[in-house]
């Protein structure tokens, strides 16, 4: 066990960041300054960053102050700083999924949610490390070296969003984005003790995410508290013609009806996700979180969702086979690294040989052979159907629920090297969260206190598709009656 | 570990590279066979449902015909987007040769 590295955000959370400096009370750059410090003191151990961006924050943050100045209010988010998972396009600035296939570019446009955030009155302090490409569990596929867990850094953040996850434990920022496939949000929320949520698929413009898995990924928000990630949600939830999947429906304030509780909620437990593989000790917080629930005055009962543990074989098969496809525009030619040979087929061979590393290159053979000639019905053809087994299993278990109640990480944190050499035994990790992005629906990690090494649990909140009005009620009486941070080693 | 062999062979590995444009040492050959049979092993789950009465889905939100209103607007500026490719000729992305033709 090391020092951990955990800190609470210097400023207070973004919601008493963006009152104080709308009010006058405080500069957005002496809010800026403060987190720099604090990047400055300990990023060398977490190593939460690709790219601290000090001098852009800076200017973005003196500007907001001479708005302000003159009477302008920026936003929901002023002054707020924000940091940026690096698979999140910024124009001019680099954007490398932490490959090295990527080094270098710079991309000529913004995210639709970095153009939202900034438009809020955010402020971007940095792009932060992920596994490669998003795939990954412990932000250890990531061509820059790992992440590490603020709070043990001999432990792993969770990943892909392990940069995201740890910058905001350290307190590098109040909120970050992350894109989460397959839990990619949400399982490095519950390793490193923050709020993570995964919205309803299309309920936040992919503009500009770079896409792993097309028809799973979506893009949310890390915070260290429930109504901070509903703020966030509030700025990037919404239709967006450049993303054809974005869902053209109005959407609601989240953070409006946040404290209204959960009386007459029914919440279901899922079976399924709570015997074997669970560690006894993340299950028995569930269970209080459940009993913390009906407490506040919600049913709780048990769910059952038969196919959610064949969730993993089948995102295994479709998430690969949607990255083959996806990641054969990386060949040379437009951006990026170019390994130069005679041809242009070797010349794609080279560059692609050198420019990705071992967990992508598993995951684009995978892919291509899941979808090869001969094996095409076998397996992405039956995953599929898989797929729409999830589907109606989920269906069935919200006719008798409101919300579904699970853990979001079989473990709290293992140790970094732990799961390097067996790709399968690291992808087991995500046996709870894969089901939510096959079925698109919508799921929140809230930490609910620790293991019985000392190390955080976060609880997964589920709920329909476009159900997190109430989703994010319930985390919000779970985040209340979770045990103190205090009491999270620290 | 014989059922794993099974499930795809070093040949299977060495062609599905060929086809994703990626040059495997033999060792990264051996590496990914185990691997691969391994996941595919874990598949196997799936692989044995009947589902033959289960329509598939390719995506979650029920969405289709997606077009916009036919419309002027920005679109990337092309100087900014050739700055960024490994070369380029005459304002266009340049390859080396293709289909045997000298460069």
């Amino acid at each position: 066990m090391s020092a951990s590295l955990a800190a609470a955000p210097p400023q207070g959370t973004a919601a008493e960041i963006a009152r104080s400096v709308r009010a006058g009370e405080r500069s957005a750059r002496e809010v800026l300054d403060a987190h720099l410090a604090g990047v400055e003191a300990t990023e060398g151990e977490v190593h939460a960053f690709n790219l601290v961006l000090a001098d852009e924050a800076r200017a973005a943050a003196d500007a907001l102050d001479v708005r302000i100045a003159a009477g302008e209010d920026p936003g929901p988010l002023a002054g707020v700083p924000v940091a940026l998972k690096d698979n999140l396009c910024t124009r001019g600035i680099p954007t490398t999924c932490s490959s090295k296939i990527l080094a270098g570019w710079r991309p000529p446009y913004d995210a639709t949610v970095v153009q939202l955030l900034a438009g809020a009155g955010a402020v971007t302090i940095g792009k932060t490390n992920l596994d490669e490409f998003a795939m990954g569990s412990s932000t250890e596929n990531s061509a820059f070296g790992p992440t590490r867990n603020p709070h043990d850094p001999t432990r792993v953040p969770g990943g892909s969003s392990g940069g995201s996850a740890a910058a905001v434990a350290a307190g590098f920022a109040p909120i970050s984005l992350g894109s989460d496939t397959g839990g990619s949000i949400r399982q490095p929320a519950a390793l490193c003790g923050v709020v993570g949520l995964k919205p309803t698929y299309g309920l936040v413009s992919r503009y500009g995410l770079i896409a792993f898995a097309s028809s799973l990924d979506q893009i949310g928000p890390f915070a260290t508290t429930v109504a901070d990630a509903a703020l966030v949600l509030d700025v990037i939830a919404g239709h967006d013609p450049h993303d054809s999947t974005s869902i053209p429906e109005p959407v609601p304030s989240y953070s409006a009806t946040l404290d209204r509780g959960v009386e007459g909620l029914r919440i279901g437990l899922i079976t399924e996700l709570m015997g074997e593989g669970i560690a006894p000790d993340v299950a028995a917080r569930v269970r209080e979180a459940a009993a913390a629930l009906e407490a506040a005055g919600a049913t709780v009962g048990e769910a059952s969702v038969p196919a959610a543990r064949l969730g993993l074989s089948a995102y295994y098969l479709i998430a690969p086979a949607e990255a083959s496809s996806n990641l054969a525009r990386y060949d040379g030619v437009r951006y990026g690294l170019r390994v130069d040979a005679p041809t242009t087929g070797e010349m794609m061979t080279a560059t692609r040989t050198a420019g990705f590393g071992a967990e992508v290159k598993r995951r684009i053979m995978l892919g291509t052979y899941a979808l090869s000639a001969g094996y095409y019905d076998a397996y992405y053809g039956k995953a599929l159907k898989v797929r729409t087994l999830i589907i109606r299993d989920f269906a069935a278990a919200y006719e008798h629920f409101d919300l579904l109640l699970s853990p979001t990480s079989p473990t709290t944190a293992f140790a970094l090297g732990d799961k390097t050499a067996d790709p399968l035994s690291m992808y087991l990790n995500d046996v709870c969260t894969i089901p939510t992005n096959l079925s698109g629906d919508a799921a929140i990690s809230v930490p609910f206190g620790t293991g019985d090494d000392g190390l955080p649990v976060g609880v997964q909140l589920l709920a329909p598709a476009l159900g997190e009005v109430a989703m994010l009620r319930a985390a919000a009486v779970v985040e209340a009656a979770a045990p103190r941070n205090a009491e999270v080693r620290a | 570990m014989a059922a794993m062999s099974e499930r795809i062979t070093r040949d299977d590995v060495a062609h599905v590279a060929t086809l994703a444009k990626l040059a495997l040492s033999d060792a990264e050959l051996d590496e990914f066979t185990e691997q691969l049979a391994a996941v595919l092993d874990h598949a196997a789950d799936v692989e044995a449902l009947d589902v033959a009465d289960v329509a598939p889905t390719a995506h979650p939100y029920p969405l289709s015909n997606v077009l916009r209103a036919d419309e002027l607007g920005p679109t990337l500026d092309r100087d900014e987007v050739l700055a960024q490719a490994p070369a380029v000729a005459d304002g266009r992305f340049s390859v080396p040769a293709i289909l045997g033709e000298e460069p």
